[in-house]
């Protein structure tokens, strides 16, 4: 059993190689799941026997001698806000509890076409806004380093099945560090693509210039396999980038000469002793390598929170508008149509989606629309523009992941603005569309796991992957039980 | 976090609400009022910032427009939509009356 959970990369490795088979792999799974999710609350919706007839199929293939895709045998967990046909897809929330969606997401497609197993649905912060799994219409997903602190969110189901063994590899959505500030609260690896290079066809949109889908796994070999499987150009969805597709996997154990990494001066003010050494410790580590560190200054990415909080909620409320209980999901009656629609919205949506609608709203509605959204629409061309010139000068900048580990159930729930906060350092990638990946580096003072991440310039994910491979390495050598 | 100047009012709150269709029970309309104008102050920061001679960005690629060629193509059965349908009738969606008589 010692070898059963091993990379993601090696288990397709061994299931080619009939060294063990695909239905093998998926049972040692299986098994942690029904020990472990009960407590974690990781999977909201699961079908063994789906899964078990794709391990099968796959076993079958393999057997009579016919290829296998890369993912061959894989088991991965899905967030619950991507769609599989036929099979329940909730977002977390009570508005669509029940809905089966008619077709698969692109991604979904692409894995199963790799031979990758669904393992199930994960659970999420409701329409995947939140940082702590907290605000899900089937209750919290527990952090499984300390069931008392949150796994982070809002793809805290997914980091949660995937640093517990429960799925080798997993999916998330990343719309202000949605899957990075939980792979760093649960001390796996996390990646946000450049915008476009994964299809957003079958994620159910949040914020749409925003959202993007992409992996969670234990190590960057990992990430860089499945996003292998997930990239690509898709005419269905129309911001997907027609591109050369390019090897990920390619740009792990490369060396970082010349390099040069910059350090985001701006962001000096919200570290604190923790982060700082952690930072230092990572710079020093790449210099040592062969990497050259320099400070570079991005004016205006300090206002990236304000500008996110106002642009994500204002895209929000456009886009849950087609929840009005006529087309699917949850229907409370009424005595005309819009009885229907305001009794439907009110009952299905929890606090922080009302939250977050509100507030988009207010800021679209005539007379504020300049004042809130047209001004951080400018702010966000200010943002890319220093980040071009930034990217004139490093090939990739680093900085941490999260301002803080793990926090406490229940302790930011009441302050909004605190939760925000969480979001400070991820923020910045979305609102330019960049890459960025978060790998596990250093502890906080309770010894929960922290995050290091790379960005790098629009397009420019081999380098972000090749980065955080190499610190990866260093890391081990320096400290093998990180 | 609570500021001295409120961002928001009550009045403000319920009309958005009435905007995005929500009903508001009144605890909840203080909760909110307190919250965004919390979070509306933060946003503050960014008045009195010289923007002018920037341009907005909606998106942060440039965006154009996808054509395809005009062919049939496989589309989604109208009865497997329909089984997730509240209500339907005559393969439509059924919906409470629009008006009142």
């Amino acid at each position: 059993m010692t070898n059963q959970f091993e990379s993601a990369f090696d288990i397709a490795q061994k299931i080619k190689e009939s060294s063990i088979t695909a239905k093998e792999v998926l049972f040692g799974y299986l098994e942690n799941i029904r020990s472990k999710n009960g407590d974690l609350n990781a999977f909201i919706t699961q079908n063994d026997d789906i899964a078990i007839s794709q391990a099968d199929a796959i076993d079958q293939k393999i057997k009579s001698g016919k290829e296998v895709g890369i993912l061959a045998g894989v088991p991965i967990a899905i967030k619950d806000n991507i769609c599989t046909n036929n099979f329940e897809t909730t977002c977390s929330s009570n508005i669509l509890k029940g809905w089966n969606p008619p077709y698969d997401a692109t991604v979904i497609k692409n894995l199963t076409a790799e031979d990758a197993i669904i393992l199930g649905k994960t659970n999420l912060d409701e329409f995947a806004m939140g940082s702590s799994t907290e605000h899900s219409a089937f209750g919290p997903t527990k952090n499984p380093i300390d069931t008392t602190r949150v796994p982070g969110g809002s793809s805290g189901g997914s980091a949660c099945a995937v640093k517990a063994e429960m799925a080798s590899v997993a999916l998330g959505s990343d719309t202000g560090g949605s899957i990075r500030q939980p792979a760093a609260f649960c001390g796996i690896v996390g990646m946000k693509p450049t915008y476009g290079l994964v299809s957003r066809y079958g994620l159910i949109a949040f914020a749409s210039s925003l959202d993007q889908i992409g992996p969670f796994g234990k190590s960057v070999r990992d990430c860089a396999l499945v996003l292998n499987a997930i990239s690509g150009h898709d005419p269905r969805d129309s911001t997907s980038l027609n591109i050369d597709k390019d090897d990920f996997v390619s740009h792990v154990d490369r060396d970082i000469k010349g390099l040069k990494i910059g350090l985001i001066s701006e962001f000096n003010e919200f570290l604190d002793d923790r982060l700082k050494a952690s930072l230092t410790d990572a710079a020093d580590l790449l210099r040592e390598n062969g990497a050259e560190i320099l400070e570079i200054s991005l004016p205006y990415v300090k206002y990236s929170l304000s500008t996110y909080y106002l642009i994500a909620p204002a895209e929000a409320s456009s886009n849950l508008a087609r929840f009005d209980g006529v087309r699917y999901g949850l229907r409370v009656d009424g005595d005309n149509v819009d009885e229907m629609m305001i009794n439907t919205r009110t009952k299905g949506f929890g606090q922080e989606v009302k939250r977050r609608i509100m507030l988009g709203t207010y800021a679209l509605s005539s007379g504020y629309y300049d004042a809130y959204y047209g001004t951080a629409q400018k702010l966000r061309t200010a943002l890319i523009s220093d980040f071009k010139n930034a990217y004139r000068n490093v090939d990739v900048i680093i900085c941490p992941t999260t301002p803080t580990g793990a926090f406490k159930f229940g302790s930011k729930l009441d302050d909004p603005l605190q939760m925000y906060m969480s979001d400070i350092f991820t923020i910045p990638s979305n609102l330019a569309g960049h890459p960025a990946i978060s790998i596990p580096f250093g502890l906080d003072n309770d010894s929960m796991p922290l995050g290091i991440q790379i960005l790098a310039d629009g397009l420019c994910d081999s380098k972000v992957i090749r980065v955080a491979s190499a610190l990866e390495t260093l890391r081990d050598q320096v400290s093998p039980k990180n | 976090m609570s500021q001295d100047k409120s961002f928001i009012s009550k009045d403000q709150v319920l009309h958005v609400a009435k905007l995005a269709k929500l009903s508001l029970t009144e605890e909840e309309v203080a909760k909110f009022t307190d919250q965004l104008s919390d979070i509306l102050g933060y946003a503050n920061e960014l008045t009195g910032l010289d923007l002018s001679n920037i341009a907005p960005a909606a998106h942060p690629i440039d965006l154009e427009n996808v054509f395809r060629q005009d062919i049939v193509a496989e589309s989604i059965d109208n009865l497997k939509v329909l089984e997730n349908a509240p209500e339907a009738l005559n393969n439509q969606f059924k919906v409470p009356p629009i008006l009142n008589d």
